[in-house]
């Protein structure tokens, strides 16, 4: 029966600089009929798949294009590089697990649970080693969190430069997860008085490690084995990590194998190589660990043009390591009038959230940008507001506004404005 | 009372009598409710000291996790070339986008830093306990501490931070090490620096001039091509 089927190809793969379509006829204007209605289609005659096709089922063969990407020139190596979440594919506010960016120091490491030890010293009153299933008997908590890269959006700084938020904001992932709140192993272990700080050390082939303070520590990171319901993905850090809420991803140790308490931070290199901000006048801003609020138009964008005159929804995702997002305003004119754009779906805590404005285009020019507005008040900023105070060499923590140049024909690009 | 409530005052007096170590969870869990969960959980075991000296390499600025060992430039610049020159460069300068370890002195303020462990990297702790854990790429924890004392020194030697090829590190002289960069890191401040980021009521009509586009990423052209991702089955 297969082989008389008729297999689409890639005839239902839609890039950018896709032509606009015809206006379609309107309700109650004459319409022309289609064969995929007046026919019999293949689908509707023939059985499809029996169950366990799949045992672990996986997206449609029509939606193969939805995965993640990486800018081959960015990186020296595959094992040490990172690919970008496809934000222009996706909506709601959960990412797929298989989705979700991946950022690696020293390749993914692949352990089975039942050899993994989590180990807690340093100034604690009693050294300890923990097996999954020990955390496996904790106290379970289950919370919703983004995770954005330092350096998501670090390659914009100095101009528009890649072509597709995909690339320009497709360093962040916003999942839940299962785990235990760290404070649960931290008083198992017994923190002595002068702990004021925390190495946390990935079982990984780099070691991974970075400084946290502890007052984080003990207020809401938790050790994670579950990402939306199911393991942890190996490339998430199978079989345990660490969720630091609203900080930057850098400090969510993947793999965790080892928990130092002490009283100053290490200064390893992830923390003052990588991952500091250098300044125009030369100086360095050190341990900036909370991911501004930030915003971004993921339809329309480069990868996903307007495909319609008419009716057309634009989407997007905002998020603030501060707390919630508590607004999100969008201009299509570039910055010089806003309007308030409707937040759908749940409002959590360092959690992204999805917004839309439902709008008419009658084909002309936009400048679409989009701007968080969070819980402290704070107000995602201009591009050039954020050059003049950090200047243009600070790779991480680019959380200035995105514009979209909506063309005529419905191709849409990154553009800087001025 | 019933006889799990009496179970639980026989150990509390224990205790209060001067018991010499914590009962254990099994005894808690004798002594109430089987399903009520106790203050510490009773989870995980003693970590070994071996254990901890297994896992416990890492280094502080102030030299706290130093191992006891030494290196000298010569022996370092030898090691270099055998197990780091092929990714970093002869004399750190870095192959194709590989990291560069050296130069870039004074290009903090420029156009395009050069930010190197000479230029940029404020401790030195931070080379040691790097090597350690993370080198040779592909071969991590295969360096003996003093090859990592040497490669350091090595490191320090091409950053003209030593200029002795027989200068020696170890333990004891490390700390004195004082890298250039140091004093140019300062704490995340940007509650106040940037404070006028906090806005009660942004601007929402007419709020700048007509916007022209000034730049193009289509003109750079060095987004991957969207139809070229990795082969999907």
């Amino acid at each position: 029966m297969l082989n008389r089927r008729r297999f689409l190809g890639a005839a239902g793969l839609t890039g950018a600089g896709a032509a606009l379509s015809a206006i379609p006829a309107l309700a109650g204007e004459t319409a022309k009929s289609e064969a995929l209605i007046t026919d019999v289609q293949d689908w509707q005659r023939y059985l499809g798949d029996g169950v366990d096709k799949h045992p672990y089922g996986v997206p449609s063969k029509f939606e193969k294009n939805v995965i993640r990407r990486d800018v081959p020139w960015l990186t020296a190596s595959a094992e040490s590089s990172v690919n970008f979440t496809p934000l222009h594919e996706l909506d709601g506010i959960i990412t797929p697990s298989g989705l979700c960016f991946e950022r690696h120091h020293g390749g993914v490491a692949e352990i089975n649970p039942a050899d993994h030890r989590l180990m807690i010293n340093g100034l604690v009153d009693k050294p300890l080693v923990f097996t999954m299933d020990d955390i496996k008997r904790m106290p379970r908590v289950n919370k919703v969190y983004f995770l954005e890269c330092a350096a998501n959006s670090g390659m914009e700084w100095r101009g528009s430069q890649l072509n597709g938020c995909q690339f320009t904001h497709g360093m962040i992932h916003n999942v839940m997860y299962t785990g235990v709140p760290l404070k649960v192993l931290l008083d198992e272990a017994g923190l002595k008085p002068n702990a004021k700080w925390l190495m946390l050390e990935g079982a990984d082939s780099a070691g991974m490690n970075r400084s946290l303070p502890i007052e984080k520590a003990l207020n809401d990171v938790m050790i994670a084995f579950a990402m939306n319901g199911e393991a942890l993905r190996p490339e998430q850090g199978y079989p345990l990590r660490v969720v630091i809420p609203g900080w930057e991803g850098n400090l969510w140790v993947k793999w965790l194998r080892r928990i130092e308490a002490g009283d100053q931070p290490w200064q390893t290199r992830e923390e003052t190589s990588k991952y500091t901000d250098l300044l125009a006048d030369g100086n360095s801003r050190k341990h900036t660990f909370v991911m501004d609020a930030k915003s971004v138009v993921t339809n329309p964008s480069p990868q996903a043009p307007l495909k319609h005159k008419g009716r057309n929804v634009l989407s997007g995702l905002a998020w603030s390591g501060r707390g919630t997002v508590k607004r999100v305003d969008v201009s299509m004119d570039g910055g010089r009038n806003w309007q308030t754009a409707r937040i759908d779906g749940p409002v959590f805590d360092k959690s992204v959230v999805r917004f839309y404005v439902d709008f008419d285009w009658n084909g002309q020019e936009l400048m679409i940008q989009s701007r968080a507005i969070d819980s402290t008040g704070y107000v995602q900023p201009s591009k050039d507001d954020l050059r003049k105070v950090r200047g243009v060499n600070s790779i991480y923590h680019n959380n200035g506004i995105q514009t979209w140049l909506v063309r005529s024909g419905g191709e849409t690009e990154n553009v800087e404005i001025g | 009372m019933s006889k799990s409530a009496n179970a639980l005052m026989l150990v509390l007096t224990i205790c209060l009598l001067g018991g010499t170590s914590a009962p254990s969870a099994a005894q808690q869990m004798a002594g109430r409710d089987a399903t009520r969960p106790s203050a510490k959980l009773g989870l995980g075991r003693a970590a070994t000291p071996e254990e901890i000296t297994a896992w416990d390499t890492d280094v502080r600025p102030d030299g706290r996790g130093l191992p006891v060992g030494k290196g000298t430039v010569k022996q370092g610049d030898d090691l270099f070339q055998e197990k780091c020159a092929s990714c970093h460069g002869e004399f750190g300068q870095g192959v194709g986008r590989w990291p560069v370890l050296a130069g870039g002195a004074g290009t903090l303020k420029a156009d395009r830093p050069d930010k190197t462990v000479g230029s940029f990297w404020p401790d030195l702790s931070t080379v040691f306990d790097y090597i350690k854990r993370a080198m040779p790429y592909g071969n991590a924890q295969s360096l003996t501490n003093d090859e990592v004392y040497a490669l350091t020194a090595y490191i320090l030697s091409m950053n003209d931070i030593v200029k002795d090829e027989t200068f020696e590190l170890n333990e004891k002289n490390f700390t004195s090490i004082k890298m250039p960069n140091a004093a140019a890191f300062f704490e995340d401040d940007r509650e106040t620096s940037e404070k006028h980021f906090w806005n009660k009521s942004p601007c929402m009509k007419d709020c700048r001039p007509a916007p022209k586009v000034t730049g193009r990423a289509m003109a750079i052209d060095v987004t991957p091509d969207g139809k070229s991702g990795p082969k999907v089955e």
